[in-house]
């Protein structure tokens, strides 16, 4: 118990050099670590800068988080290198199939994107370790050859080669040997599953040309890449899609969600439409290109006999007599093309209740799924009432004007 | 054996080296081979009458020891050495310690105290020992004083070493009650009222209830304060640490003795003995730091629920204190400024007039004023050095006259005969530009008018003497700092150069050991670098080659003595730390991070020359310049790594200086900013000794926060990875994280350290979070986000914007996998708000991000 020490600093600073040293450090050391978290978040952020350009409402909590996990989880960068059967059965899986549009979804014109879409094979492109390859819908491949996307071709220098990598989704479009790019899965390694459409479709427009995938096929770029135009589903936007000229043929119009991600399989989140103003083929034809007098239908058998469309879950549209089955001797699984008969399909309360089947036999074998239910649908309404362009108009119209008393949520 | 033990106590205590260290190897044995023999005897030695007094005490010395030592983790062993010690051995032990305290040798006994107190201190929070209170006190009245007086030593000292809750409010009374008897004027002993003033010293922290009783407190400080005018200085003294104390810790409660405290503490000063007149000026020090800390905390804004009110003691003394101490300033000694221990009237009464500055603002101004007006141009050099002094405490208050004055004092520090003024005036022109030069100023003192001749007489006033040139590179210290953020072009850039030469000239003055001059002039030519500008960065560039030489020159030096070693290693010190602030300032701007980047390899070679020159500590300046240089260098830090990595491992395993521990983890992170996944194969060992650092009790802990930062630097470096490390560091970070979530009851230090331990586990997720990001590993985390959106509940506003960024990280790379998860927690979306209508930028910024993340991770 010694009396205390009572000195306390005369004529010294309040903090020493060190300490101060050790300070700036720590402040660089803190700024530095926020820029390198700020780098990793950077691609997100370009998205939001995208979405406050747009002063769209946000969806956020309010969202019904509605799809369970995704076939695409298990990693995109990895399907990039499949090969043969195994790429076949991944990629046939992957697209993202639009539904048909058998009525007008609601907020058409603020929350939608609308193209004229380019008639042609449906196909996912994919470069990868200095080659590209693209795949038809049901998987198969198409062209192998060099491209200028990220790695398609032996020649890029690029540094990240392993890493590098990207899948378009395209329509080749023979009349011009050119794939037209209608949306993104991945750029440069950088999955866009999880990125909106409008924000995919920038990405679209902004890297495309910055590689000279769009330019003149050449030695190391053998076919050439184009972007489709994109308008907001206004009056004006709706009409230009609808009649602008294109340079290539028209298959209908596609309508994509602002908001939505790209995701595999049917989604109503996706739609095409089409009249015999935008498309050579608004009627399907059969096995010999002809129309034929009854609509036809591809559905799958089910183990139990019944017949399902494509959709998840499945629509069915009746069952076969086991009698029948063990006749033919179908197996599940399989495919098999019906007429609808005259009886036609009857719903009640919105829902298909029966429908008037009659067994045609087989569909061709490059068939890799049923027929939709919107599909089946559209050619039914276009042979009985179909939507036309004037609803479409009528609706966009219409919705510009009440627009401010709807309510924002979104039905995702 | 209790025969010999007086002999090998004594003979380790003998001149004679050998024969010393023999018994201390003699001792060491038997206590190894016997520590309840070994105890014992010690204590049976304390006890015995019959034995010299030499090896009594040393024998109590040796128990004391026994019981605590300075680091935590070897105290907490010999606790629980102790609590496990047969019963009777220890009964036995504490029988031979009271037994002392009658000893007729006051070494024996005084000793015995301390024993006593060690014991007391494990014992008593294991409520064992529990009559000892009760046997010391129970015949206190009736045994002669020198018993008397070893009780209340005892008790004083038992008092220091216990907290309070241990000992019941009963006890605390008749602690008290003997305490304040034997300090009161009837008791005839002053030994025995030294020993009970000295005790209360001790006591009065158990003293709470007691305060708060009006009758008992008046009683207390009635006896205080008679004791401040006991005729023996030693017990004047320690009534006055008492009211220091008191001061302190019953602030609320001295209202009304306040007006008598002053007349006491004024008389102390004026008349009585400087040791008695340094604690009554520390009363007011003492209680300007209270008030400053309570306005500080409220701001003068007091509302009933504030916890202590402020009472503005030092506003209604001010008109007599103020006075006082201004007196006081006239008592300076010849030589205080030579001599680093000194501490006198004049200085305490210096320091206590800067704290009342601080404490009541400008109402000290006319009080000071005519003192300075009077003084400043006596011939009495006191008289000028007082009122020179006088400016110091608050210039920036005394803006009219520093105007008037500054010139007066520009021609004093090279005119004034006496080199305490200069001293004096250098210091006080350090203060002004500190407080009325820089671009906050609205009328700064400095003008382009009288720049040149400011610095003119500066650099002549580092030619004086050590320590007036030590305070002249300290008034340029702050002159340069001004100019931190004058934009392109400063007005220093002209005179950068003749600066430069005139600090490195200094340096290397023989003399420029004393009065910390070298270290001064470093310290000052980091600041003129730190806040040069570009015009003058080739020069800057210039000065690289010149500290590596000086640098190379001290690598030079063989067969250095342990003086010569630790000067060598002082001076390495700080062209480091000169050579870290040159590599932090080029490594800045592009143009001239390439012109440096030429030298990069030459001062890393130095750099691990000077790590050489040690055995088993790193230098921390040398790797603080590290860190910067890793920053500078980039991915080109890889082909140092194979040399450099041993004193990496060092570093990180100095638990003893934390410091040095703390600043390699901060290397780490830039080095792995530097090398992204190049520095993977370092990672396992690195990581291993993190987890280890992390696990230790005897590293100091605010090395922890940074560790966990660390993590998610190295994550963020290497991605995923970090994967087989997630099995070590998860649950570290988990356990951090729910102890950080208890913090009820926590004091603001307390609070503080939690908020900095959160934003480190933070810093860490969400390094791992990026790191992992686009792996297909991701599903890995997924386990662990219930946790974490838990642990982001309890956020306080200070991390906040590192908690949204969290999760956002989360959001981003789990994406649907955390979308349910994110749903589901109300909390959360709460938080988003909360953070999306934040005000601070930054926050708003991170919410942004993280509501983009989100809400992609749950349309999925």
């Amino acid at each position: 118990m010694a009396p205390h020490d009572l000195r306390r600093p005369f004529k010294r600073a309040a903090i020493s050099d060190q300490q101060r040293r050790r300070e700036l450090s720590l402040q660089r050391q803190a700024q530095n670590r926020r820029d390198a978290q700020h780098q990793a978040r950077c691609l997100a952020q370009t998205i939001l800068s995208l979405q406050n350009d747009t002063a769209e409402p946000h969806p956020e909590f309010e969202i019904a988080a509605q799809a369970e996990e995704h076939a695409q989880d298990f990693d995109v960068r990895q399907a990039a290198r499949l090969k043969g059967a195994e790429a076949r059965r991944w990629f046939a899986k992957q697209l993202m199939l639009p539904e048909w549009m058998i009525d007008v979804p609601d907020r058409l014109n603020t929350d939608w994107y609308v193209c004229a879409r380019p008639a042609g094979k449906r196909c996912f492109v994919v470069s990868s370790n200095g080659t590209t390859v693209s795949r038809l819908r049901n998987g198969s491949m198409l062209h192998k050859f060099p491209s200028a996307l990220p790695n398609g071709a032996r020649i890029n220098n690029n540094s990240r080669s392993g890493q590098s990598y990207c899948i378009l989704d395209c329509v080749f479009h023979e009349p011009d040997q050119t794939y037209y790019v209608i949306d993104m899965v991945c750029w440069g390694g950088m999955s866009l599953y999880e990125c909106t459409a409008e924000f995919r479709f920038f990405w679209v427009n902004s890297k495309l040309v910055e590689t000279g995938a769009s330019n003149d096929p050449s030695t190391y770029h053998r076919y050439r890449f184009k972007t489709v135009v994109i308008y907001n589903c206004d009056p004006g936007g709706l009409k230009a899609a609808y009649t602008e000229p294109v340079p290539y043929v028209k298959d209908g119009l596609l309508f994509y969600n602002k908001h939505a991600h790209y995701q595999s399989g049917n989604t109503p989140l996706v739609l095409v439409w089409k009249d015999e103003n935008c498309s050579q083929y608004v009627l399907d034809t059969d096995g010999k290109g002809q129309i034929p007098d009854q609509q036809q239908v591809v559905l799958e058998l089910l183990d139990d006999g019944r017949l399902a469309t494509s959709d998840d879950p499945p629509v069915i549209f009746g069952c076969l007599d086991k009698d029948f089955i063990q006749k033919t001797g179908l197996q599940a699984s399989t495919l098999l093309r019906f007429a609808i008969n005259e009886g036609g399909l009857c719903f009640a309360d919105g829902k298909l209740e029966k429908a008037d089947l009659q067994y045609l036999g087989k569909p061709n074998r490059a068939r890799a799924f049923a027929d939709s239910y919107s599909k089946v649908m559209f050619q039914y309404t276009v042979r009985h009432s179909p939507l036309r362009i004037e609803h479409l108009f009528a609706s966009v119209n219409s919705l510009s004007e009440e627009e401010n008393t709807c309510d924002t949520d979104m039905v995702g | 054996m209790a025969m010999e033990v007086t002999q090998v106590l004594l003979s380790a205590q003998a001149v004679d080296s050998t024969v010393r260290k023999h018994a201390e190897e003699t001792l060491k044995q038997f206590q190894e081979q016997n520590l309840p023999g070994f105890l014992l005897s010690l204590s049976g030695e304390l006890a015995n009458e019959e034995k010299p007094v030499e090896s009594r005490k040393l024998a109590g010395l040796i128990l004391k020891n026994a019981l605590d030592a300075k680091e935590q983790h070897r105290k907490f062993e010999l606790v629980q050495r102790w609590l496990s010690l047969d019963a009777a051995v220890k009964s036995q032990i504490k029988a031979c310690l009271l037994q002392t305290l009658s000893s007729t040798a006051s070494d024996a006994r005084s000793t015995a105290s301390q024993v006593i107190a060690k014991v007391a201190g494990i014992e008593l929070p294991q409520k064992q020992w529990p009559e000892l209170i009760g046997s010391l006190l129970s015949n206190v009245h009736q045994v002669p004083p020198h018993v008397k007086q070893a009780t209340l030593e005892t008790l004083g000292y038992l008092c220091e070493e216990v907290v309070p809750d241990v000992v019941d409010q009963d006890q605390v009374n008749k602690i008290l009650t003997a305490v304040v008897q034997g300090m009161s004027s009837t008791e005839g002993n002053t030994e025995v009222q030294l020993a009970a003033t000295r005790a209360l010293y001790n006591a009065l922290g158990f003293a709470q209830a007691n305060f708060s009783n009006d009758m008992e407190r008046d009683y207390i400080m009635r006896v205080v304060c008679e004791a401040t005018l006991s005729p023996e200085v030693k017990i004047r003294q320690a009534a006055f640490e008492c009211l220091v104390s008191i001061g302190s810790t019953y602030y609320e409660k001295l209202a009304p003795y306040i007006q008598d405290i002053f007349h006491i503490t004024s008389k102390a000063v004026r008349e009585d003995e400087e040791p008695v007149a340094l604690q009554a000026i520390e009363f007011w020090s003492s209680i300007c730091d209270e008030e400053i800390d309570i306005l500080e905390e409220y701001g003068g804004d007091f509302t009933a629920d504030s916890d202590v009110p402020c009472y503005y003691f030092i506003k209604q003394a001010l008109p007599a204190l103020v006075p006082m101490l201004l007196e006081t300033l006239l008592k300076q000694e010849e030589d205080q400024d030579q001599d680093e221990g000194a501490w006198n009237l004049a200085m305490a009464g210096g320091t206590c007039l800067g704290l009342v500055a601080r404490t009541v603002g400008d109402d000290i101004v006319p009080l000071v004023m005519p003192f300075i007006e009077e003084n400043i141009t006596k011939p009495d050099w006191r008289q000028r050095e007082a009122a020179t002094y006088a400016f110091g405490p608050s210039p920036d208050k005394l803006t009219p006259i520093v105007n008037v004055a500054l010139n007066f004092m520009l021609t004093a520090l090279t005119k004034d005969p006496n080199s305490h003024v200069k001293d004096t005036t250098a210091w006080t022109l350090g203060r002004i530009f500190e407080f009325l030069h820089g671009s906050t100023v609205e009328t700064p003192i400095i003008t382009p008018a009288n720049c040149q001749q400011i610095i003119t007489v500066l650099l002549q006033s580092m030619k004086d003497a050590p320590n007036v040139a030590e305070k002249a590179c300290g008034a340029l210290y702050f002159l340069a700092q001004g100019y931190e953020d004058v934009g392109s072009t400063s007005p220093l850039t002209p005179y950068f150069q003749e600066i430069v030469q005139s600090l490195l000239y200094v340096t290397h003055r023989e003399d420029a050991g004393e009065s910390r001059l070298r270290t001064a002039a470093y310290e000052t030519l980091n600041e003129v670098v730190r806040c040069s500008t570009d015009e003058t960065a080739r020069l800057v560039l210039e000065l690289v080659q010149v500290i590596m030489t000086e640098l190379h020159n001290t690598l030079e030096a063989q067969r250095l003595s342990s003086d010569e070693r630790e000067k060598q290693n002082e001076l390495q010190g700080l062209l480091c730390g000169c050579l870290q602030v040159i590599i932090q300032k080029l490594g800045a701007s592009d143009p001239t991070k390439y012109a440096f980047m030429q030298y990069a390899d030459q001062i890393m070679n130095l750099f691990l020359r000077v790590f050489a020159c040690r055995s088993a500590t790193v230098h921390e300046e040398a790797m603080l310049a590290i860190g910067a240089l890793a920053y500078v260098t980039g991915p080109n830090f890889a082909k140092y790594m194979p040399d450099f990595y041993k004193y990496l491992e060092m570093g990180l395993q100095n638990f003893e200086e934390y410091q040095v521990c703390a600043v390699t983890v901060g290397v780490v992170g830039d080095i792995c900013r530097a090398l992204e996944d190049k520095i993977l194969p370092y990672c396992d060992q690195i990581m291993t000794l993190l987890l280890k650092d992390l696990s230790s009790n005897q590293l100091h802990r605010s090395v922890k926060p940074p560790i966990f930062s660390c993590f998610g630097d190295i994550a963020l470096a290497i991605g995923e990875n970090f994967e087989k490390y997630l099995m070590y560091a998860m649950p570290m970070l988990q356990s951090a994280a729910e102890l950080s979530a208890h913090t009820a009851g926590a004091d603001d230090e307390m609070i503080e350290y939690t908020n900095i331990l959160r934003n480190g586990i933070l810093e860490a997720y969400s390094g791992i979070f990026q790191g992992f990001k686009n792996s297909p590993k991701t599903q890995l985390l997924i386990s662990y986000a219930p946790h974490i959106l838990q642990f982001l509940d309890s956020m306080d506003d200070v991390v906040m914007k590192t908690a949204i960024g969290v999760l956002g990280d989360l959001a981003d790379t789990l994406g649907s996998n955390a979308g349910s998860l994110i749903q589901q927690s109300l909390s959360s979306k709460d938080f988003l708000n909360e953070c999306l209508s934040s005000e601070d930028h930054l926050i708003k910024e991170s919410a942004e991000w993280a509501r983009l993340a989100i809400s992609r991770a749950i349309s999925v």
